[in-house]
């Protein structure tokens, strides 16, 4: 039996039968997470798994039946990660969240969780429409683009990746939802970054938005998706083997020694420059293409648990002689 | 000549916010206090930084009442906006003491009063150069007027401001002199004719000291192990979570590696500071967070996830007059109704009611084993009167109990378990076990969710798997009655009984002896938490009639008392209810009883 790091077989993190739609970019997605995981050898009880609501938010039951998961309410995840992360330093919080749950109903919570930089990995399965109240637009939908019925979007788009990193974002990628060859290195880079990791990942709804007037059906994006850079993720326990011409690869290294190898495919792109890649996504999306690949990273920022300076234990672990005041401190309390 | 009276006054010092009263408004009522005579400050301030009237009420008495007094006897009249209504509510034989410059005249012109008339102003200006702190020194100067009057010692006011700015002897040097500017002119120039005066006693104060309800509750975090604290400021919340901070900065940091076991977070809003909470809580760390009104309204979509996903959380609402951003920095016990069902659907909560400093302390434990033992949210209900104002207390007891984490499951356990079921009801009470994210073990994991759910945690839609959730949760809440602290009941065998909860105790200590002196006993029931203790419908058993006593308009525990009483019982509660804004005083109790008692017709419900 094939087994990875942790001797654990695949089977180990598969989850429950999914209820999404067949043919749904969010059971794509699911699939290279599981590959993602399994590979990169994420202990199943260290996960957590949270979401919000949507249909996003139900796929945490699809992955890592084995690991702890956390449903919350409309929004607000990144507050209940964050919680959990602080609680725990030593989980890895994998928070999977729509464009509906991020955009709109939970934008603050997702702009404070960036510029805290809470150690999270954060997910956006970024389909531009609400697709469990049957189709409604999101704020990530196009300015152009129609509903089913025709309705046009007249609002300017909200876009996840260029916001992230006006908030200071330390990790910030976008991908596409059938693209397993270059968002599984992308995951795991994520795995290894320490603070939030944003990965937006087109994934488009095969029932309320795969049709013409649609900028994130598969049609459009397979024609217009452009991928600047192609990361191999290499686990530092491994021998380097990747297969890349010097001079046209970018070496980040993550805080646990792990390294990001960035391949420039189209263009020479620097992952390192936030206005470069704010400059990126504007040029892009103004040619109605999709800029894809890692966009930003910066591995110098400490996260929240760095900054609050927290014990290594988890703070879930702390006993009654580490938290209470010692009875000498306590009558000094009040002879004072 | 009138009647001299000794250690049983109120003080009321009239004075413009942002003008630095606060200061000589404690070092006052700290210098009365080292005299030994029990006094009970009140602060009635304006949600405003700089320039609206404050009031700040010392009351002394001997018989160690803390609850406020609607009579005002001895003025201090530093605000010529609020001159004439200030005058207008002192009580006839008071006197007031008021800065030269303020006309007498009309309203202000009352033969019942003894005037005492200060050039306060002059003598800033004359003693202190720096016009910054000549505004504020003016306060100081006030005290020793008052300790001149009353017969308060240089020495005790001394001591009052050495204790006051601890730590900054310079301050402490300038207050002195201030003070003592006062002193000497009401010595040169004040002819004393009024009938208020101060003696050392012994045996009223021994070993208590001031403390706010805030720091107690945060004392209760710190001693009842909370780790994870997530707030978003809010009057008159939020000294309990900066007092919660100054703690942990202090005895929650390793002094060597400079290592926190504390994670503090000031969050973007009231939904991400209980959001953090319930994701701590869900993790396995103690969390808490602290609120008033408005943010509990906020948080009531979480609390309803917390309460049917079953995760600890604890949530200090310090309440506020409200609806709305109503009266910020005015009280009321406004939230209980709300707060016990909080959220949509069938929600019913865990609410502890604190009336003393003393249990804003251990409540604030116990609310962390109650969170973790029934895996809910709890609320703990203080308000401004006891989060802000200071409380003479006895110090607060050493813990002897550890922590209740509730039923767990371990490793070591689910070795032992061949299934388990998170919301399973194994022990017959309503309480499920549940696990940690970040055990080891392959059946330790599970899905948390606000959505329908079955004993295994599965998602389900089905009609008998989600009664049985909510019935389950009903038993939980029926084992909760007597696992909460229980009421207090004093007085035996009377007809005529109180019934009331938090800070209206101690108005009702003082009506109880009034209307004793009025040939009415009464019979007194505190309540401390809900659910309702089986005690309540019992003692309501036992009386003729009871009076409800609470701060807010509506009768909230009156009316949840209606819905959960037996019918037959129904009938011999009545509400006493004070809503405007200040703490409720003896008479709000005294005089709608008294009516009632005399035309029981006229207010039975």
């Amino acid at each position: 039996m094939t087994v990875n790091l942790l001797g654990l077989s695949r089977d180990v993190y598969k989850g429950l039968p999914t209820t999404l739609c067949a043919g749904c970019g969010h059971n794509s997605i699911t699939n290279h997470l599981i590959k993602a995981l399994y590979e990169y050898g994420v202990a199943p009880h260290l996960l957590a798994k949270m979401s919000g609501i949507g249909c996003s938010s139900k796929t945490p039951a699809y992955f890592v039946e084995q690991a702890h998961g956390f449903n919350g309410v409309h929004g607000r995840m990144p507050s209940a990660a964050t919680g959990a992360k602080l609680a725990n330093r030593e989980l890895l919080v994998l928070g999977i969240s729509g464009d509906g749950d991020t955009a709109s109903i939970g934008l603050g919570q997702y702009a404070h969780m960036v510029r805290r930089n809470v150690d999270c990995v954060y997910i956006v399965e970024n389909n531009g429409v609400y697709g469990l109240t049957k189709g409604q637009f999101s704020a990530t939908a196009d300015t152009g683009s129609t509903l089913k019925n025709g309705t046009p979007n007249e609002y300017s788009t909200i876009d996840i990746c260029g916001l992230a990193i006006e908030l200071g974002a330390t990790f910030v990628a976008r991908s596409f939802s059938g693209d397993g060859k270059q968002l599984v290195p992308l995951l795991q880079a994520a795995f290894a970054h320490r603070g939030t990791s944003i990965l937006d990942i087109v994934s488009p709804c095969v029932t309320f938005n795969d049709h013409q007037g649609s900028t994130k059906s598969y049609a459009y994006v397979k024609d217009h998706e452009i991928a600047i850079n192609a990361p191999d993720f290499i686990r530092p326990r491994e021998e380097i083997t990747v297969d890349y011409e010097p001079g046209t690869v970018q070496e980040i290294t993550l805080e646990d020694g792990s390294r990001v190898m960035l391949r420039k495919v189209d263009r020479d792109y620097d992952a390192t420059s936030r206005i470069g890649a704010l400059s990126m996504i504007h040029e892009t999306r103004e040619k109605g293409e999709f800029v894809t690949g890692l966009l930003f990273a910066d591995t110098g920022v400490p996260d929240l648990s760095e900054r609050e300076k927290l014990v290594q234990k988890p703070l879930k672990d702390l006993k009654e002689d580490e938290l209470r005041i010692s009875r000498g401190d306590w009558d000094a309390l009040f002879t004072s | 000549m009138q009647q001299r009276v000794t250690n049983d006054f109120t003080i009321r010092v009239a004075t413009v916010n942002g003008s630095g009263s606060q200061s000589s408004n404690l070092v006052l009522t700290n210098a009365i206090f080292r005299l030994g005579i029990p006094v009970a400050p009140k602060n009635v301030f304006p949600s405003n930084i700089e320039g609206l009237p404050t009031w700040f009420d010392v009351r002394i008495s001997s018989k160690g009442y803390q609850c406020r007094t609607r009579d005002v006897d001895l003025l201090v009249a530093l605000n010529p906006a609020t001159w004439r209504t200030d005058i207008a509510g002192v009580k006839a034989g008071g006197a007031v003491i008021y800065e030269t410059s303020y006309p007498i005249a009309g309203e202000s012109q009352r033969d019942d009063v003894t005037y005492y008339a200060v050039p306060f102003n002059e003598l800033a200006k004359a003693n202190f150069s720096d016009g910054a702190l000549r505004k504020y020194l003016l306060n100081m100067i006030y005290v020793g007027v008052v300790g001149e009057l009353l017969g308060i010692s240089e020495e005790d006011v001394e001591a009052a401001i050495a204790s006051q700015f601890k730590r900054k002897a310079k301050a402490a040097a300038t207050n002195v002199e201030a003070a003592r500017v006062g002193y000497t002119y009401a010595r040169e120039n004040l002819k004393k004719t009024d009938r208020f005066a101060l003696e050392r006693v012994t045996g009223k104060t021994d070993g208590l000291s001031f403390m706010d309800g805030n720091r107690a509750a945060a004392l209760g975090c710190i001693m009842g192990g909370c780790t994870v604290a997530a707030w978003y400021p809010i009057t008159p919340s939020s000294s309990l979570c900066e007092n919660f901070i100054a703690l942990a900065d202090k005895y929650r940091v390793d002094a060597q590696t400079g290592e926190r076991r504390v994670a503090i977070v000031q969050a973007e809003d009231e939904l991400a500071a209980i959001g953090m909470v319930l994701g701590a809580g869900w993790a396995g760390a103690r969390a808490m967070t602290s609120t008033s009104g408005p943010g509990i309204s906020l948080m009531a979509e979480w609390a309803g996830y917390g309460y049917y996903a079953e995760v600890p959380a604890v949530i200090f609402d310090v309440q506020r007059a409200g609806p709305s951003t109503g009266l910020p920095t005015r009280t009321m016990q406004g939230d209980v109704s709300f707060a016990y069902t909080l959220s949509h659907g069938d929600t019913k909560h865990i609410v502890l009611l604190p009336a003393t400093v003393q249990e804003a302390y251990t409540m604030a434990m116990d609310a962390f084993d109650l969170a973790d033992r029934f895996q809910t949210p709890v609320f703990v209900l203080s308000d401004l009167d006891l989060g802000m104002n200071p409380w003479m207390t006895s110090a607060l007891p050493y813990p002897r109990r550890p922590f209740d984490r509730g039923k767990v499951l371990r490793e070591k356990d689910l070795n032992k378990l061949e299934k388990w079921g998170r919301y399973r009801d194994v022990d017959n009470d309503g309480v499920p076990y549940r696990t940690l994210p970040g055990t080891n073990h392959a059946k330790a994991g599970y899905f948390t969710r606000g959505t329908g759910h079955d004993e295994e945690a599965r998602y389900s839609e089905m009609p008998d798997v989600w009664q049985r959730n909510l019935d389950r949760l009903v038993k939980k809440h029926e084992t909760a009655r007597t696992a909460v602290p229980q009421p207090l009941v004093e007085g035996h065998g009377n007809a005529i009984a109180i019934l009331a909860y938090g800070t209206t105790h101690h108005a009702v200590i003082e009506a109880r002896d009034i209307l004793e002196h009025r040939g009415i006993e009464t019979d007194y029931m505190r309540v401390r938490a809900l659910p309702f203790s089986p005690d309540i419908s019992a003692f309501v058993a036992r009386h003729e009639r009871v009076y409800v006593v609470e701060q807010n308009r509506d009768g909230q525990l009156f009316g949840l008392l209606r819905v959960e009483l037996p019918d037959h019982l129904i009938s011999r509660i009545h509400s006493i209810r004070h809503y405007n804004g200040v703490p409720i005083d003896a008479h709000a109790i005294v005089d709608p009883l008294l009516q009632a008692e005399r035309e029981p017709a006229v207010i039975a419900e």
